[in-house]
């Protein structure tokens, strides 16, 4: 299991900005190793956040977005004390899932 | 007996056919989960936007905002955000033109959310960095060239 993302969602009036960073590698499928094999893909492929049950966001992303990947978003009607669940799929099929409370 | 089998299959064929081609046009426009592979396949700005269902080529907007640097000096990690002021914008796509497959990452923009995104990107070389935006049916374009020093896709 990969370590936790790091999320962070401060409010502002109506609107809360989301600042993610997961962690993962986010292999592009184009690299080779030291005996010059191409290193396979292995990238997030599915990303989303949910507020209070609604998905606020959902991306799908390519190998082109680079290691340890950043996401920003903003989006309206949460308030301090909400909680934003962010949840990856990648090509491998592992998952995680975290939680930010809105500050 | 054998008739009423041929039958049954083959009207059970048929209703399959049906529900396939039916289930088509909702299936692209979900925005459920799923990965568009013949988009992130796409090896242009045109191809890319007519795998995301664009059916004729994206125009130029000064309403859509691409926020990239000039001279990124790690293509590694490109900071990459794109600003659409077109109202009802529902999907962001971020298209790098010289990358092995040119989309890079895709956004969906449910009501509520700001058509306003950002992330970090790799970029194999310099080229050009287009963020693309679904308003409707029609899509629009936003380009900016991106000069990179040190690559970052292998090499």
């Amino acid at each position: 299991m990969s370590d936790p993302m790091r999320i962070r969602a401060q409010a502002q009036g109506d609107k809360t900005t989301v600042r993610v960073l997961v962690s993962h590698e986010m292999e592009s499928g184009q690299r080779k190793d030291a005996a010059g094999k191409t290193v396979p893909a292995w990238f997030i492929q599915n990303i989303s956040a949910t507020h209070n049950g609604k998905t606020v966001m959902s991306a799908q992303w390519g190998p082109a977005v680079s290691k340890n990947p950043f996401m920003q978003f903003s989006f309206n009607g949460a308030k301090a004390g909400d909680k934003v669940i962010v949840s990856w799929t990648d090509s491998k099929g592992d998952k995680r899932s975290d939680e930010a409370v809105v500050t | 007996m054998e008739r009423r089998h041929f039958l049954a299959t083959g009207s059970g064929a048929a209703a399959l056919a049906l529900a396939t081609t039916a289930g088509l046009a909702p299936a692209h426009a979900q925005t459920a989960p799923g990965w568009n592979k013949a988009a992130f396949d796409s090896k242009s700005l045109a191809e890319a936007a007519k795998a995301l269902g664009a059916t004729g080529a994206p125009v130029e907007s000064k309403d859509l905002i691409l926020q990239a640097p000039e001279i990124a000096e790690n293509g590694s990690v490109v900071r990459v955000g794109a600003q659409s002021n077109i109202a009802g914008t529902t999907q962001i796509a971020l298209v790098v033109e010289k990358n092995p497959n040119a989309l890079a990452a895709l956004f969906d923009i449910p009501a509520g959310t700001d058509a306003n995104v950002s992330t970090n990107l790799k970029m194999g070389q310099s080229s050009n960095v287009y963020a693309l935006a679904k308003v409707g049916d029609k899509f629009f374009y936003a380009v900016k060239e991106v000069k990179v020093t040190l690559g970052g896709c292998g090499g």
